[in-house]
């Protein structure tokens, strides 16, 4: 871990401001991820995760401060040409193609990618999510809120990403299937995976994260470690309710 | 995988060959003098309704945006068409008529799809209700303004204004204003209109079924995931609206050459909503549903001549049937029901689930 830390990060955001028109949204929020790492971006409602998210992706810009990937600047690069530079967002509220099929929805994920490559990725998200594998044929929009989920995170895989951006994968779905999803981002970043996930579910992501950051009406409050934090007494009044 | 391009394959096949039967009956009853006059009339236009239709599905099913100035692009196509036809004529004395033809539709896609491009600029960064309503008022102003434009052809040169005592003395007029296109050459024929048809055919379904055809439908049902998986929206938006503009113009060249004068009025905001019944009655995104919808609902108010003044009710009754009968889930699940022997071959054959 010393070592990773040590190393240049994987991402970089430095001191952006975010601007939703005359609302400042982000007041200067700066954070790393490493590679290997999963780190979480938690807080309440409106604290300004999910803008976080978008501004890194490119769906946002920031008015001030710096986005690095891998050293190179990207604040400013258009969504659509991020996920050529190793970046993949599950964004929130999953987005799945509803029109389309499964294998669909998978195959446009790997838009960014040669044809010749596609089929071993299928391949291996089939393995990995099987239940994907008997939805393949069905309409995306007509799966339940879990395989839903599920596909919009396959779906983002496809495309190889360096790093892997998760907007509240567990958003409306049942406690059951929630560990689900949380055991799968811990399979994924033990098959070296590099995760950035946005939670309001503090305590899940909290126990699967390496590094967190608390997020409150856009500034970050807290950072540190995801273990340490979540035995914190001030997070868990905030955010664990106990 | 490749069952599914086969299916894909097998679907755009059947459209072209019925599209092909189609014409070569409908040509061996022309040769057999077995077909009514009302019916040979109607030949070209059926041929550019379904080009318009199966060009606004590619917008509206497709791509997902309701256009609703799609009789703009015709118009578009119908002027440049007879302009460039009737320039050829009078200051070039071209009288090869397929000439004049190819290079007028030529000519009116060209063209349509420049405006095609100017308008979509603006338009597509608007969504849902706002994009239809300001392709509506585009749709509008094309029509308005071809209504005050003048072209005339004097030497071999195009004239054109918009105001009428800027004409040249010596000059033939080819577009006069409120009154149209005038003394256009009718030189459209039935087998250029097929032709039109089948190239249609091939750009649409082609277009559908390629990597673009994907990233257009990944935009039309999710922007932003469409935007994260690395498809450049605008780009492919365009793409899917100009093509339509560009076939659009097409059939309007072919249109207009059809007949002996062009008005504004043809080309109102009634026949963009027209359009969008073929389309929405064939079924969104569905291209042969399309060409069969528009080739009937052409049809059907010539057959429905018998019923003299309610022959326009009787239109809009049959338009509510075959909406009932195509989208209501209970009459449908009863269809299914009736129809299920005789499907039950085909899913032994290997459609299991």
């Amino acid at each position: 871990m010393s070592n990773q830390a040590q190393a240049a990060p994987l991402l970089r955001v430095n001191d952006i401001h975010v601007y939703y028109g005359a609302i400042h949204a982000i007041k200067g929020i700066s954070l790393e991820v490493h590679e290997n790492e999963i780190v979480t971006l938690i807080g309440a409602n409106g604290a300004g995760k999910s803008t976080t998210l978008n501004t890194i992706a490119g769906l946002l810009r920031p008015r001030q401060g710096t986005i690095e990937m891998g050293g190179a600047p990207i604040q400013g690069v258009s969504a659509s040409k991020m996920v050529f530079r190793g970046l993949a967002l599950c964004p929130e509220g999953r987005r799945i193609f509803q029109q389309m099929t499964v294998r669909e929805n998978l195959e446009m994920g790997a838009y960014s990618r040669p044809a010749s490559e596609i089929d071993a990725s299928l391949t291996e998200m089939f393995q990995r999510f099987p239940r994907l594998k008997e939805r393949e044929k069905q309409i995306a929009g007509t799966l339940s809120g879990g395989e839903q989920q599920m596909l919009a995170m396959a779906r983002a895989l496809m495309s190889k990403p360096k790093l892997l951006m998760l907007d509240e994968p567990s958003m409306g779905l049942a406690p059951i299937l929630v560990e689900q999803i949380f055991d799968i981002v811990t399979e994924l970043h033990q098959s070296g995976v590099t995760i950035l996930l946005v939670e309001q579910n503090a305590q899940m992501a909290l126990r699967v994260a390496d590094r967190a950051y608390v997020m409150e009406t856009g500034v970050i409050t807290m950072q540190g470690d995801a273990e340490a934090l979540l035995h914190n007494d001030a997070v868990q009044k905030a955010y664990l309710g106990s | 995988m490749t069952k599914e391009k086969r299916k894909r394959l097998i679907y755009s096949l059947v459209t072209y060959l019925l599209v092909i039967a189609a014409f070569i009956f409908l040509q061996s009853m022309i040769a057999n003098k077995t077909i009514s006059r009302s019916l040979k009339g109607q030949l070209v236009p059926i041929c550019c309704w379904i080009v318009m239709a199966v060009s606004l599905n590619l917008v509206v099913g497709i791509s997902g945006e309701l256009s609703l100035g799609h009789a703009g692009f015709m118009s578009v196509g119908a002027y440049t068409g007879a302009v460039v036809s009737g320039w050829l004529l009078n200051g070039f004395d071209v009288q090869d008529t397929t000439l004049r033809l190819v290079l007028a539709i030529v000519a009116g896609g060209l063209f349509s799809g420049i405006v095609g491009a100017l308008i979509g600029i603006p338009v597509l960064r608007l969504r849902g209700d706002y994009l239809a309503i300001v392709t509506l008022a585009f749709g509008e102003i094309i029509r308005s303004l071809v209504n005050v434009f003048y072209v005339g052809t004097a030497d071999g040169k195009l004239h054109f204004s918009f105001l009428q005592k800027n004409m040249p003395d010596a000059v033939t007029m080819l577009v006069d204003g409120a009154k149209g296109a005038v003394k256009v050459k009718p030189i459209s024929t039935f087998t250029a209109g097929f032709i039109l048809v089948l190239i249609t055919l091939v750009v649409v379904l082609n277009l559908i079924n390629s990597r673009a055809g994907r990233a257009i439908k990944a935009c039309r049902d999710n922007r932003i995931a469409a935007e994260s998986m690395g498809v450049n929206v605008t780009k492919y938006k365009m793409m899917a609206f100009v093509t339509a503009a560009v076939l659009a113009g097409m059939a309007g060249a072919l249109y207009g050459l059809n007949s002996s004068t062009v008005v504004p009025s043809q080309f109102t905001f009634n026949q963009s909503i027209n359009v969008l019944v073929f389309v929405v009655l064939g079924g969104l995104g569905n291209v042969l549903g399309s060409i069969i919808s528009a080739a009937f609902l052409t049809i059907l108010p010539e057959m429905l001549r018998a019923f003299a003044d309610y022959r326009m009710l009787v239109y809009a009754v049959v338009l509510i049937l075959v909406m009932i009968f195509t989208n209501n889930p209970t009459i449908r699940s009863w269809v299914n029901r009736l129809t299920a022997p005789l499907r039950k071959k085909e899913k032994t054959g290997g459609d299991a689930q």
